[in-house]
């Protein structure tokens, strides 16, 4: 491993390696990325794959749209399947108010450009004619949503970016930093159980420490960034926040969109492999990062599965797992460099949407540390709002 | 063996696509299965997590590994039967 890098990025899920690949592209290629685990361990191993364009604020929207297109050309850009398949996403509103912000949404989003209907009940079952649409008041569908395979989603942005010179290295934990004055000018890095690491003649063998010596660090550790920014001694109001999952046995494809409702956070899909992927919101979970499964989760998504699509009652489900949602007390993301260090730039805080946001925050991001310019955007993301008071909202949150 | 022998029957994982995941760098069993999908499928990894563990013992040298975390179910069980389990939000 290199004893120093231009850039240090925190994390190795899919936000701190399109940032390094997006850094590479741009002609930064002195980049480290490690992470405490191995690749996929987190939340970008663990989501639905769900990419989507309908939100409530025209940023999301606008950021999506071009996320959206980048998996578009992913495949051919990467040389890697990631078997993106565009259904749409199929939004149900079950009362009053909901179906109001609803409607609000998709007028927003029709402003944006999007295609999004608006439906009646009825008409949704044009799209899922399996549906069970009682109680549902409203409907939206925007064809150009749609659903990936996380892993060689992965996997594609860390081997371009490998070939474009960035280092990946997995199995290596963050203990702490080296400052001088207001600057981070290393990382302390220390292997875990498989992360036996060479620098030119010298083994590092598991359990001991090493510095890395930096001019930049990014923080894409996901629902761990508030441990790892507190050890440089930046406080963050995110909360890691467990998301159940499961998927069901292969069946050939009969299901379109992405199912997502508002009322009891249920989602499912169908991938490319065949199998119902889905969730819904449980609540309380444990505090902190808890990435075991419950039983009551299984219960609960099976009864909110079988009401919105009873014929499914015999399918089986196969596997459950969980993962961490990293929100932020106004469901928006922090991003950006901080007051102090002042080379240190935050990206996280994404509310369970950092796998389909990384496309286009990893172009942002990259732009925002190689040249310092910061964004309107980047201002309104700030770490700072929670100091100055300027909040923000975004309502189409799901899961 | 050939290089075309299932390791993974259910995922249709090959040798060769699991010595190919290693040769990339891969040495562990988590990162094995999200490189090539394997314990993925109906079986969940029931059958073919042994056979990888050895393949990477043999190849890397290093000490056969724990398993995988399990996913639960132990076995496929229908949605319908799930949702007449109890739970935490009927209490």
């Amino acid at each position: 491993m290199r004893s120093r890098a231009k850039v240090v990025v925190l994390g190795a899920g899919i936000m701190g390696l399109a940032t390094a690949w997006n850094l590479a592209r741009r002609g930064v290629t002195d980049v480290l990325v490690v992470d405490r685990s191995y690749l996929c361990a987190g939340a970008s191993g663990r989501n639905g794959g769900g990419v989507r364009a309908q939100f409530s604020t025209e940023t999301n929207i606008r950021l999506m749209q071009e996320s959206i297109a980048i998996c578009r050309e992913f495949a051919a850009t990467m040389g890697i399947n990631v078997w993106f398949r565009q259904g749409g996403y199929l939004f149900l509103a079950r009362d009053g108010a909901r179906a109001e912000a609803l409607e609000a949404s998709v007028a927003l989003q029709n402003r944006c450009g999007l295609q999004t209907r608006l439906l009646e009940p009825h008409e949704a079952l044009r799209y899922v004619p399996e549906l069970a649409v009682e109680g549902v008041t409203r409907a939206s569908f925007n064809p150009e949503d749609g659903v990936v395979f996380p892993w060689p989603f992965v996997w594609g942005y860390a081997r371009a970016a490998q070939d474009l010179g960035v280092e990946i290295a997995p199995f290596t934990d963050v203990v702490g930093f080296v400052t001088k004055g207001s600057r981070i000018t290393g990382v302390r890095l220390r292997p875990t159980r498989l992360g036996q690491i060479t620098r030119g003649e010298e083994v590092v063998h598991a359990g001991e420490e090493f510095v890395v010596e930096c001019d930049e660090v990014v923080c894409c550790a996901g629902a761990w960034s508030p441990e790892v920014a507190r050890m440089v001694g930046v406080e963050l109001p995110n909360k890691p926040h467990r998301h159940e999952i499961c998927s069901t046995e292969p069946l050939k494809p009969w299901l379109g969109p992405l199912v997502a409702d508002l009322t009891d956070g249920l989602y499912f899909s169908q991938s490319m492999r065949g199998e119902i992927v889905g969730g819904v919101s449980v609540d309380p979970v444990p505090d902190g990062v808890d990435q075991r499964s419950s039983a009551a989760f299984l219960a609960k998504y099976a009864r909110s599965l079988v009401r919105a699509v009873p014929r499914l009652a015999r399918v089986k489900v196969l596997r459950q797992w969980a993962g961490c949602y990293d929100l932020t007390p106004d469901a928006n993301p922090i991003v950006g460099r901080v007051a102090e260090p002042e080379n240190l730039t935050l990206a996280c805080g994404f509310m369970g949407h950092g796998f389909m946001m990384a496309p286009v925050m990893g172009r942002l991001l990259a732009e925002h540390v190689d040249t310092g310019v910061t964004s309107p955007l980047f201002e309104r993301w700030s770490l700072d709002r929670y100091r100055t008071g300027k909040l923000l909202n975004e309502s189409m949150i799901i899961g | 063996m050939t290089a075309k022998a299932m390791v993974c029957r259910c995922e249709d994982v090959t040798l060769d696509e699991v010595e190919e995941a290693i040769g990339k760098g891969q040495r562990d069993l988590e990162s094995v299965k999200r490189y090539t999908g394997l314990g993925t499928g109906w079986c969940q990894g029931k059958q073919c997590v042994v056979a990888c563990a050895r393949i990477l013992a043999a190849k890397t040298g290093a000490q056969p590994e724990l398993p995988i975390t399990a996913r639960p179910p132990l076995h496929p069980i229908p949605l319908g039967a799930l949702a007449s389990l109890a739970g935490d939000d009927d209490a």
